[in-house]
């Protein structure tokens, strides 16, 4: 029988909490972590609403929602850094989990090669950073200070490291955050690329509607409360999606298969064709 | 050889060094030069209850040095008074109460000056003992420490999710902090103690590639101004404590200043 963790539902933490995680109950399925009926407030305040989400194997899910929709939050509940107020998490037993935060501030006062920065907390070997880097494109990095990378580049390394842990489940938080849309585009079509050759679960939260659903099997629309889920054309579609993105967001995915000739959404991004695919 | 206090007082020196620089670097690093400088502050309390309940000093300054340092990890979440300015209180309130418990003690028993700017000329055979032992035991320490919290200290929710043991860690930390400035209190003093930790580790930086090479540079840095300071004090005949305050002093604007700017273009 598979085994998974649990974490036991109590008071709110927080910040990472010690073994925050320790009870192991069955899993369903070949998920590799689970949220059931998860709730969390901050000081009274609810942050998520009965939530239910799970990775499986092999499978890209991703966040969608508007900013303090609480996508984070969950992404910090699935990894066992806050515990639920009430609901469970499910964790597959000995599941290991590649991590990439939304924010990454750099001390300028540590030194950090990007190579010392591959094994800062596990022996990697030297070649298995370097093939690592080098699966993301940033092989040429090495080398340099952790303070000199740019937005993309920083991206690529993060990506790398969490690569050399091996892990069973990919955790990306806004991973093209800090990169232009070209370089967006690129990111994502290399963690589809990751995930098909290393077949691991990836949990993808992002706002770049247009280039990320393209790349999902699976969207979660959040907004406290999940709005809709399903596969991307589905929830282009839903009702409740339109209702928080604005029908032009539904039709700049191009899921339907027309274009427009102007934009005046969100970001104001030229997609040039970009979100044109499917 | 311990025979000669000026061996006695280079031993003690070069002990302090390699104990306050690599810890420094994670107090520079983690930007807690203030919350070192207020567990110091704390020891002055120590010392003085240590001789009105005549127990062990050395005791008596881990122990207040332990607890401030528990108090303010654990005053970190509260969001009432800004951090920077709870240490302000706090190492003051440390500092006031020391000096008042100091009058209690009676006569000439407590040397003061000797314990806030330190008195490396007058250490023991036994201090020599207290402070190479002490430092082998924080230092191995620190290595055990050291992958942990070196990933904490990049990114602490990072480390976190990769199975680090933050609380745990954090702690461990702080209680090496105090006991440093207990031992290294002979040597520099109390109210200069924070140098041995941040100076070196500032005159390190520009000249390091990696964390690890950023430590042992720190401690090098800090041996060679701990020799300097004193053969400084030797020869002219200055106070040692801020002798060696001023060696690092050197050695930062010398050597590290024109690095960095060169560095930051």
């Amino acid at each position: 029988m598979r085994r998974v963790r649990e974490e036991k539902s109590g008071h709110m933490l927080t910040r990472a909490a010690d073994g925050a995680h320790d009870r192991t109950v069955s899993a369903p399925g070949s998920a590799l972590v689970a949220a059931e009926h998860v709730s969390i407030s901050f000081r009274g305040k609810p942050v998520l609403e009965n939530v239910g989400v799970a990775v499986h194997e092999g499978e890209i899910v991703t966040l969608i929602g508007p900013n303090g929709a609480g996508k984070t939050t969950l992404a910090r509940v699935l990894l066992g850094l806050v515990a639920p107020t009430s609901g469970r998490v499910l964790r597959r037993a000995g599941l290991t989990v590649g991590y990439v935060p939304q924010r990454f501030p750099v001390e300028r006062i540590m030194p950090l090669s990007v190579r010392r920065f591959m094994h800062l907390n596990a022996a990697i070997s030297k070649e298995r950073a370097l093939e690592c880097l080098a699966e993301t494109g940033a092989a040429s990095l090495a080398d340099a200070q952790m303070t000199d990378l740019s937005g993309g580049e920083f991206q690529r390394v993060l990506l790398a490291r969490a690569l050399a842990r091996e892990p069973d489940l990919l955790v990306l938080d806004e991973p093209a955050r800090a990169v232009d849309f070209a370089g967006a585009a690129q990111l994502y079509d290399l963690i589809a690329s990751i995930r098909a050759r290393r077949r691991c679960g990836v949990l993808l939260i992002s706002h770049d509607l247009h280039v990320v659903l393209g790349a999902s099997d699976r969207v979660v629309c959040l907004n406290r409360h999940i709005c809709c889920e399903g596969v991307p054309q589905h929830v282009a579609a839903h009702p409740e999606y339109m209702r928080l993105f604005g029908p032009e967001a539904a039709a700049s995915l191009g899921i339907y298969g027309h274009r427009h000739d102007h934009r005046h959404t969100l970001s104001g991004d030229i997609c040039g064709g970009g979100g044109g695919k499917g | 050889m311990l025979d000669d206090f000026e061996t006695r007082a280079v031993l003690a020196g070069l002990g302090a060094a390699a104990l306050a620089a690599p810890l420094g670097c994670f107090v520079v690093w983690r930007r807690m030069a203030y919350f070192g400088e207020t567990v110091a502050y704390s020891g002055l309390l120590g010392v003085a209850l240590g001789f009105l309940l005549g127990v062990d000093l050395t005791l008596g300054v881990i122990v207040t040095a332990v607890a401030m340092a528990l108090l303010l990890s654990g005053l970190q979440t509260q969001r009432a008074i800004p951090y920077d300015t709870l240490l302000g209180i706090l190492a003051h309130v440390a500092l006031a109460s020391g000096l008042i418990a100091a009058n209690f003690v009676s006569g000439a028993r407590l040397d003061l000056m000797g314990y806030l700017f330190g008195d490396i000329l007058a250490v023991s055979r036994a201090d020599v003992f207290w402070i190479w032992g002490g430092a082998a035991a924080v230092l191995a320490a620190l290595a055990l420490l050291w992958r942990p919290l070196l990933a904490l200290t990049v990114h602490e929710e990072l480390a976190a999710a990769e199975g680090v043991r933050v609380r745990r860690t954090e702690t461990a930390f702080i209680l090496l902090i105090a006991v440093t400035v207990a031992l290294a209190m002979k040597v520099i003093g109390i109210l200069l103690i924070t140098s041995l930790m941040i100076f070196p580790a500032a005159v390190a930086r520009p000249f390091a590639k990696t964390p690890e090479q950023m430590a042992a540079l720190a401690a090098l840095a800090a041996a060679v101004a701990v020799a300097g300071g004193l053969f400084l004090s030797l020869k002219l005949d200055t106070a040692a404590g801020p002798s060696i305050v001023l060696a690092l002093a050197a050695l930062f604007f010398v050597a590290a200043v024109p690095a960095l700017a060169l560095r930051g273009r």
